[in-house]
């Protein structure tokens, strides 16, 4: 169903301009998800210093989001459709702009992580994995946000619960191989921090979600969302009593 | 502080507004209203609920019937020559196109300002003081001057004009002008204020002091107002009512329509996509 | 440097070629031709204009003043009933104290000559003075008495010594006394009241347009009282309730077509229907009243529709959305604020029909009335009918007269319609 064009052509490219710049903005945090994972996985410190160097890229992006918004609003009042449209680009720059920010961290203790320690392969391989989830994600919600594509954002929004099983799993091991070896506590708080980052980008793809379906039906998604992550209630006890 | 009503006070940019709650009955009720000008129909089966305690707004693109319907709803379409009404508007349960009905107590009841502010000419006093006193509200002065002063005081204009009420009220600025009309029209005790694009001949500060004026006013009538300016049917009422070549095509919470209106027509209209 | 710049584009631009500059040329000088004939036209119009009141002056500027003769008269009690002053005869007394100024007058004859000099309504004079103040029996005063008709043309200079006697009314023998009574300094010209406070007269030096005033000012009363309600009621009703239907259109159609007709007609219809058919007296100002107002009445009927149009709907409305029934939208609101044109226009069809002859002539208000009209129903003369009979009377000093009434009614036309203007100045509204 096209839409019929606004009366003035301006307004029109305004809105344009900021779903393009959107757009432009998720593919840069896509590539920056891409680069972390990357340098984690081929130990590629030369990558991850760069990769640490583009995120102000992405700030400057939302930055120029920001301000295009509050223009668009002072000046065209935009009403329905286009105030949705208006206002979710300003919450999804804020949500792509912390994503960058997350997969810089990641990058960043990549470089400690590789540069100082041995780490198993095994679990270079877990969250190698649970990074890719999270690209899956991030893409997927990229392109419901480029369809305006509820029902795509919804599958998303759903999705998390994959993210979080991961960290959780993780999380029990990393646990137990620090209780294990203690010597290995410095690599593993790292990684512990890496495979957070990996959740709370997964976090901030069901925010985009969310937005993506206030966007298109009008309405706000009012259910809870799945949360499975345990981390915060899981006990070294019980750990304990697993070995 | 009410207390019989739950009352909530939001802040909104620094300014105070209170939350009368909106009644949910009903004070006018239009059902199948066919509006012919000869032989050419204007309004198509128009039906739609006027909430009393609430602001009203009808919107739309020019011709296409908002300022027709609000004028049949106090019978002023009777002064058109070969403009003929059909179907059933009642006030208070009652059909205000029936036979025995007479126009003129009618137009007490339902009050009207127009576009451009048309004070009489004369002086301030005797424009507030004149419906009173044909309606015999009040013939004696000491009762005529407690009138004036209220519906003055009402507008939110009786500061400006207490010193010279028996200057001409064209002498005052256009918003006052305005605001002289609402007084004159409130002097009367109407149930309904009809507003037919009330600001557009003021500048921005007195439309706010309009606008203001008509927050204000909800409380103790029911208005129904047509305006061109989305922004300001946003900002005033509580209801739309959104009509294209003389149907009414959607009608709802105004907060609704206005963030998510159900026919595209209606968002195509508020969007500026109309082509 | 800018300058060659700017002239290059509009070279360029074509505003500078030949062609146009020569466009440009004609264009101005069409402007110029078309102011000169308006210019033309005014000029025209004034020089017609001042042609028209300067013959006017010419002719009548000598009836404004009036030549008079004083000398002393004893009012002699035994000729004087001190009970009866108006009942007496007066002739005699100011015949004889003429007579006593020339002591070399003798015979019937001579004294007849003698007694031409001064006018005939003397004696009619006297009385009315005696009449006033009974005291002056007994006593001698000065009395100033109006000449006869062609001595005032002499002493103005119309009737000149160099004509051979038998061509001027004057004789060589009363030239003489006229001399003496210069030389006694007897004779003066002071202002013409009596033309604006006496009534008509067969003799010219005591006619005076006073009748004509009043009759005029009754006519126009009459004409006012009838056609102004009248005419406001019927320019409301066609304005707000009469319903646009074919019928409507016709009432229309003929009211404008009634402004038109010739007042002749009006004047037929007057003598036919009212005078006619209802009886009413001949010459009364009521009838000259009634038939001016059925001319009048479509100028008002007019007038008014245009001012209650020129009232703008927006305060129609408000009145309506007030609640005010239809008349008193009408009357509160709408009459008052068109008043300032309804009387512009019904001072102007006032000032129309104060000049109007024919009609007044039918009904015969153009007859010989000595004596200003007491009521509307006495017969009387109007200022333009009045003009009419001057005209036609062979006597010199009405010559001068005609043209003394022409300008007083002119007159009162420019007062009137200085009126009218002051009246919409004052009023004019800004919406």
């Amino acid at each position: 169903m096209k839409e019929q064009e606004h009366i003035v052509k301006s307004f029109e490219e305004e809105l344009e301009a900021i779903s393009t710049k959107i757009a432009q903005m998720g593919g840069m945090a896509e590539a920056q998800l891409a680069a972390a994972i990357d340098c984690m996985a081929r130990r590629d410190i030369a990558l991850a210093e760069r990769t640490v160097a583009e995120d102000r890229h992405i700030d400057d992006m939302e930055r120029e989001i920001e301000e295009d918004t509050v223009l668009l609003i002072g000046k065209r009042q935009p009403l329905a459709v286009d105030l949705r449209q208006t206002i979710s680009a300003l919450k999804i720059s804020t949500d792509l702009e912390r994503v960058g920010d997350l997969a810089k961290n990641i990058a960043k203790r990549s470089i400690v992580v590789i540069g100082d320690y041995e780490t198993p392969a095994r679990l270079m391989q877990g969250l190698s994995r649970m990074g890719r989830l999270a690209q899956g994600q991030l893409k997927s919600v990229l392109d419901a946000y480029a369809n305006r594509n509820a029902e795509e954002a919804l599958h998303v929004w759903r999705s998390d619960a994959e993210i979080d099983e991961m960290y959780n799993s993780i999380f029990r091991e990393l646990l137990t191989y620090m209780m294990e070896d203690p010597r290995t506590i410095g690599a593993c708080t790292h990684l512990l921090f890496i495979a957070k980052n990996f959740e709370r980008i997964g976090d901030h793809t069901t925010n985009i979600a969310e937005t993506i379906s206030y966007l298109v039906t009008g309405e706000m998604l009012v259910d809870e969302r799945p949360k499975s992550d345990q981390t915060t209630t899981t006990a070294l006890s019980a750990l304990r009593e697993n070995k | 502080m009410r207390t019989a009503q739950a009352e909530s006070q939001t802040e909104t940019n620094g300014a105070v507004m209170n939350e009368v709650p909106v009644s949910s009955h009903v004070k006018m009720v239009a059902r199948g209203v066919d509006v012919f000008y000869g032989a050419k129909q204007a309004l198509f089966g128009v039906d739609l609920d006027i909430r009393d305690n609430s602001v009203t707004s009808l919107i739309g693109p020019s011709g296409c019937g908002k300022s027709t319907f609000l004028r049949c709803l106090n019978r002023m379409n009777d002064v058109i020559d070969g403009c003929r009404v059909e179907g059933k508007i009642e006030l208070g349960g009652q059909n205000i196109y029936a036979p025995n009905v007479d126009p003129v107590l009618l137009r007490a009841r339902v009050g009207m300002v127009f576009q451009k502010p048309n004070p009489f000419p004369k002086s301030i006093y005797e424009n507030v003081a004149y419906g009173p006193r044909i309606h015999g509200l009040a013939s004696a002065r000491n009762d005529l001057d407690q009138i004036v002063e209220t519906s003055l005081r009402k507008a939110a204009i009786w500061d400006e004009v207490k010193d010279r009420l028996h200057e001409p009220g064209t002498g005052l600025s256009g918003g006052q002008q305005q605001r002289l009309c609402i007084a004159r029209a409130i002097a009367v005790s109407p149930e309904v204020i009809l507003m037919d694009e009330p600001c557009s001949a003021l500048d921005p500060i007195a439309t706010a002091r309009v606008e203001e004026l008509i927050d204000e006013l909800r409380e103790g009538y029911t208005i129904v107002i047509v305006t061109h300016s989305m922004q300001q049917a946003a900002r005033v009422s509580q209801r739309t009512a959104f009509f294209h070549l003389g149907n009414l095509v959607e009608e709802g919470e105004t907060d609704h329509i206005f963030t998510n209106p159900k026919e595209k027509r209606t968002q195509d209209y508020i969007t500026g996509r109309f082509g | 440097m800018s300058e060659n710049v700017m002239t290059t584009q509009a070279a360029t631009s074509g505003f500078q070629t030949d062609a146009a500059l020569a466009r440009l040329r004609r264009r101005k000088m069409a402007d110029t031709r078309l102011k000169m004939y308006g210019l033309g036209a005014i000029i025209v119009a004034l020089l017609l204009l001042a042609t028209l009141v300067t013959s006017l002056v010419i002719t009548g500027h000598s009836a404004f003043l009036q030549s008079h003769v004083t000398y002393p008269v004893y009012l002699d009690p035994d000729k004087i009933d001190a009970d009866d002053p108006y009942g007496s005869n007066y002739r005699s007394v100011v015949r004889d104290a003429f007579f006593a100024l020339f002591s070399d007058v003798e015979g019937m004859r001579e004294q007849r000559n003698l007694a031409d000099i001064i006018s005939n309504g003397a004696p009619y004079i006297l009385r009315d003075e005696v009449s006033a103040d009974s005291a002056l029996i007994g006593q001698t005063i000065e009395f100033s008495v109006p000449l006869a008709d062609p001595f005032d043309q002499f002493v103005k200079g119309s009737v000149k010594r160099g004509t051979p006697e038998e061509d001027r009314l004057v004789t060589d023998q009363q030239i003489a006394w006229m001399d003496k009574l210069e030389a006694d300094g007897r004779i003066s010209t002071p202002f013409n009241w009596g033309l604006f406070v006496n009534a008509d007269s067969r003799f010219p030096e005591l006619a005076g347009l006073s009748g004509a005033i009043t009759g005029s000012f009754f006519a126009l009363l009459v004409c006012f009282l009838i056609s102004f309600p009248t005419g406001i009621a019927a320019a409301v009703y066609l304005e707000e309730f009469a319903p646009k239907n074919k019928f409507t259109d016709l009432i229309e159609v003929n009211i404008n077509n009634l402004a038109a007709v010739p007042s002749v007609v009006f004047g037929l219809l007057g003598l036919a229907v009212f005078l006619g058919f209802f009886g009413l007296p001949r010459s009364a100002p009521l009838v000259g009243g009634m038939t001016l107002a059925l001319m009048t009445l479509p100028t008002i009927i007019i007038t008014t529709r245009a001012s209650l149009k020129a009232v703008p709907p927006s305060i129609r409305e408000a009145a309506l959305g007030i609640g005010a029934s239809k008349h008193q939208v009408m009357m509160h609101h709408v009459v008052p604020l068109a008043m300032p044109g309804i009387l512009t226009g019904t001072i102007i069809g006032l000032a129309q029909a104060l000049g109007e002859t024919a009609p007044l002539l039918l009904i015969g208000m153009n007859a010989f009335i000595t004596s200003a009209p007491g009521g509307i129903t006495d017969p009387a003369t109007a200022l333009p009918t009045q003009i009419f009979i001057w005209a036609d009377s062979p006597e010199r000093g009405f010559v001068s007269r005609t043209s003394a009434a022409i300008l007083v009614l002119l007159g009162f036309l420019v007062l009137m319609n200085a009126v009218a203007i002051y009246l919409r100045r004052k009023f004019e509204r800004r919406w």
